[in-house]
């Protein structure tokens, strides 16, 4: 009546031996972190002696996955971010101007003159002054439009064009800024990982969150402000004809120019041409470096045709300055001396070692397409990370030996075996985590703990219940196999609902909360495992072996 | 020699004081309404924005003296509160300052922590910050919305579950005791002033997971005897459904305080306000099993012809047992 069949039990103890590989590497945690970090060092940059000693502390043939500690346990910076995505609009507004214009130019007879009108970013305005040729107007700009693919609607053009008495109004489709939006965070998320990954931190966590957002986690790094200034720069580059110099920053400019502040000089703005001779995306390379006379400087590379532009360029106009522009900030607005054809340069301004290592870094990895708000952030120092985790090892102890000896004190040799049975639930969370890559959170030790209160539930119901049908006098074995079997509905239903709280919490929560719900769930899963069935094999085991007359449960 | 927390037979009627438990319990909810709605709740700067700052230092703290250092920075609302563990020392003095979102940023600037650590500095030159945290105004009603949403979806889900896997009474029952649970702890925190925020959230919903664990074995007896026993009175087969299930209701909400009283104590101050949460709802969500969810079965009243397509069968589980 109480067979369990071989297989059963193979199964069982399997996944017992599995999980207890899996989380065995937990115990020698900096040794197998060494080793992760030495591996993946050997891959990427070759091998050094330091770095096989390293990798050999750890057989290649044992698990290497190990709990990842979150930011409030290793100390490290968390910011929320949200990318400005109408700022891109503009952008493809501004570029989508030169057709438009040129495009009315041709229908002058009918629409008369033409003057761009100012207007907020997300729309371009364009004034005509014969009224009565906006019929053509529109047919003229509309036909500019290109098609989109998009999961919506193929055929859908990539924007929207309105006539507003003598005005004519072009914003982008619905279609069309979905698809910029998409775009946009696709690569503000690339630019920041490559930043991130240029500063070589460990498991930077790098994801997009709804729409317009984007989590960033750097584990180790000293504070959320040096993040920001890493990823908070939008980096654009661009090299500028200057117009003139003034002191005003309002001062009245002609036709579209604008006027910049100068980075090192307080007080003095230039005014330049709006479009750009080059742009940091035609950088191929950018290095710290220093200039003749010593001091930090940056060095550059553009790719061809970057190159010639700015070949031919330096070329035409030696003599005059042009300006260097970082965001929007004049770094500096040098005369140009000589033709520079080799397509190579410095820029040279007020930096510091620091500074001027940054600017490469951020040059290389390239501008962010839209800036970025920063709606949340935090940072945890390492040392109270290490607090928690003390913290939470003493109280796991302690509350791991009280539940044990209770256990024990209540239930006699078969609270021994739910001990058993708890110990391995144990291992078996730290396993399953480690397998899954989980992250280990403050809250996540709580949860833990919490399931070593929880676990011993199942095996409490399940001991109470043989109790009670040994009451009935039917036998040992068959009182333990009753036993299982109805105390199973109580348990499915009560850890069911269990995991429905875990689920909502892992779907709305996010952090630490998170990590919460994850270990929570396991500890469910895990814990009815070993609860329910290696408890019955062990006792079932025992059972055979002494076939005892009565329980003494 | 076993330990015993329940003698092995138990008859006690647990509708004899009906008037008081239950009465009591509405009692402890209006009046946590009421706490909630006149003191309001000590929410943290994830639900209301702003900025804490923990600073540890080998000084005592002077509240006075970081107060009247932070005073020239015009900050608006500023909190300072010592933080107390055992665990510290003497060497060790943490406190929180709390900074209020300024006006019309979405997140308080860089230059504003940095100043408010320096005039830290100034007044005591061993100050350290171990954590910074910023949250700004948008994210944080976010998050107020997201948790009112997950304890509403928490209760909504298991209102559905429960009715599929027993009736619609037993549904009411157990959510009603759920809604009790969450009403009084949120009675707690705004009495005690503790600070509320999302950890605060995932405890309340770890309460909810724990008392509908408890509702769920007592409700799952009940369902058995009632097939059992046709003719009891629902009123005895309540009672002796918790009866059967007091010494394992009383043996998990026992391991559970035990596992969770040395987190409590040794924790650390981080989580301790998370910790005490579910401590306090493993206590009152075992007593609103016992007292709340089962008396409003009692008032709803139940179907008791279960088995009726096999009635001349007679017991189901007769068969099964034989």
């Amino acid at each position: 009546m109480l067979d369990i069949p071989l297989w059963k039990r193979v199964v069982i103890w399997g996944l017992v031996a599995l999980g207890l590989m899996l989380a065995l590497p937990n115990l020698f945690y900096e040794r197998v972190e060494a080793h992760n970090d030495a591996v993946q060092a050997i891959e990427q940059q070759g091998a050094t002696p330091e770095r096989l000693t390293a990798a050999e502390s750890w057989p290649d043939w044992m698990p290497s996955g190990l709990v990842n500690l979150g930011l409030d346990l290793r100390g490290g910076a968390h910011l929320l971010a949200e990318v400005h995505l109408e700022d891109v609009y503009a952008d493809r507004l501004d570029g989508f101007w030169p057709e438009v214009r040129d495009a009315l130019r041709d229908e002058r007879e009918v629409v008369g003159t033409i003057r761009r009108q100012p207007s907020p970013g997300s729309e371009l305005r364009v004034q005509i002054s014969r009224a009565e040729g906006m019929p053509r107007a529109l047919e003229v700009v509309r036909d500019l439009a290109r098609p989109i693919v998009s999961l919506t609607g193929v055929g859908g053009s990539d924007i929207a064009v309105a006539g507003q008495g003598d005005e004519l109004v072009v914003t982008l489709s619905e279609d069309e800024q979905r698809a910029t939006d998409e775009r946009t965070l696709r690569q503000s998320l690339e630019i920041i990982r490559r930043r991130v990954d240029e500063v070589g931190t460990r498991e930077p966590t790098i994801q997009r969150q709804g729409d317009d957002r984007i989590l960033i986690q750097v584990p180790g790094i000293g504070s959320a402000e040096e993040l920001k200034n890493l990823i908070g720069t939008t980096a654009r580059l661009t090299f500028h004809p200057v117009v003139g110099r003034t002191g005003d920053p309002d001062a009245p400019v002609e036709g579209r120019n604008v006027v910049h502040p100068s980075m090192d000089e307080p007080g003095t703005y230039y005014i330049l041409e709006p479009s750009p001779v080059v742009s940091g995306e035609e950088l191929v390379d950018a290095q710290p470096s220093f200039d003749q006379n010593g001091r930090p400087a940056v060095s550059f590379r553009f790719n061809p045709q970057g190159a010639r532009r700015f070949g031919d360029y330096t070329a035409e106009n030696i003599g005059s300055p042009f300006a260097i522009v970082l965001d929007e900030e004049v770094i500096s607005a040098p005369v140009i001396q000589s033709h520079i054809p080799g397509g190579s340069g410095i820029i040279t301004g007020q930096f510091t070692v620091e500074e001027s290592t940054q600017l490469a870094v951020l040059l290389r990895a390239g501008a962010l397409p839209a800036e970025m708000t920063f709606l949340e952030e935090r940072t945890i120092g390492p040392e109270l990370g290490q607090d928690s985790i003390d913290a939470g090892r003493i109280a796991a102890l302690v509350a791991l030996g009280a539940v044990l000896l209770f256990m024990a004190l209540s239930y006699g040799l078969f609270g021994i075996i739910a001990d058993v049975a708890l110990l391995l639930n144990i291992a078996l969370i730290f396993g399953v985590l480690s397998a899954i890559g989980a992250t280990l959170t403050l809250p996540g030790i709580a949860g833990i703990v919490l399931t070593i209160g929880m676990a011993v539930d199942a095996n409490v119901l399940v001991f109470e219940r043989i109790r009670e049908e040994m009451k009935s006098a039917r036998g040992p074995a068959r009182a333990i196999q009753l036993g299982y079997e109805r105390a199973l509905s109580a348990i499915i239903d009560a850890n069911l609902t269990t995991f429905l709280i875990a689920a909502i919490l892992f779907i709305l929560g996010s952090g630490p909360v998170r990590g919460f719900a994850v270990t929570l769930a396991i500890g469910l899963i895990t814990s009815v495992f070993t609860a329910v069935y290696v408890t019955r094999v062990i006792i079932v085991m025992w059972f055979e072996r002494r076939r005892p007359r009565t329980l003494e449960v | 020699m076993r330990l015993r927390l329940v003698p092995n037979e138990t008859r006690i009627d647990f509708f004899r004081y009906a008037k008081v438990t239950f009465g009591g319990s509405l009692i402890a909810m209006l009046l946590s309404l009421v706490l909630w709605l006149t003191m309001g709740l000590n929410f943290g700067i994830d639900f209301r924005g702003g900025t804490t700052i923990r600073t540890e230092s080998t000084q005592a703290v002077d509240v006075g003296v970081y107060r009247s250092a932070l005073q020239p920075l015009n900050l608006g609302d500023v909190t300072i509160t010592e933080v107390f563990d055992p665990t510290f020392g003497d060497e060790r003095n943490v406190a929180m300052v709390r900074i209020q979102a300024q006006e019309d940023q979405e997140s308080v600037s860089a230059q504003t922590i940095s100043d408010v650590e320096a005039a830290l500095q100034t007044v005591d030159p061993s100050i350290t910050f171990p954590s910074v945290e910023s949250v700004g105004p948008k994210v944080s009603g976010e998050l107020i919305r997201t948790a009112f949403i997950a304890v509403g979806a928490a209760m909504i889900l298991i209102l559905i579950y429960i009715w599929l896997r027993f009736e619609w009474q037993f549904s009411v029952g157990a959510v009603a005791a759920l809604f009790h649970d969450v009403i009084v702890t949120i009675g707690v925190f705004s009495l005690l002033q503790i600070r509320f925020d999302l950890a605060t959230i995932a405890a309340l919903l770890t309460i909810i997971g724990y008392s509908i664990n408890d509702t769920v074995v007592i409700f799952d007896r009940v369902r058995e005897n009632l097939r059992k026993y046709k003719k009891m009175p629902l009123r005895d087969l309540l009672n002796l459904s918790t009866n059967e299930t007091l010494s394992r209701t009383v043996m998990t909400s026992g391991t559970t305080l035990l596992a969770l009283l040395p987190l409590l104590i040794f924790g650390g101050d981080v989580i301790r306000g998370f910790v005490f949460a579910i401590f306090w709802g493993v206590i009152i969500g075992t007593y609103s099993t016992v007292y709340v969810a089962k008396n409003i079965v009692l008032m709803l009243g139940v179907k008791r012809d279960w088995s009726k397509p096999d009635a001349n069968q007679g017991n189901q589980f007769a068969n099964v047992d034989a």
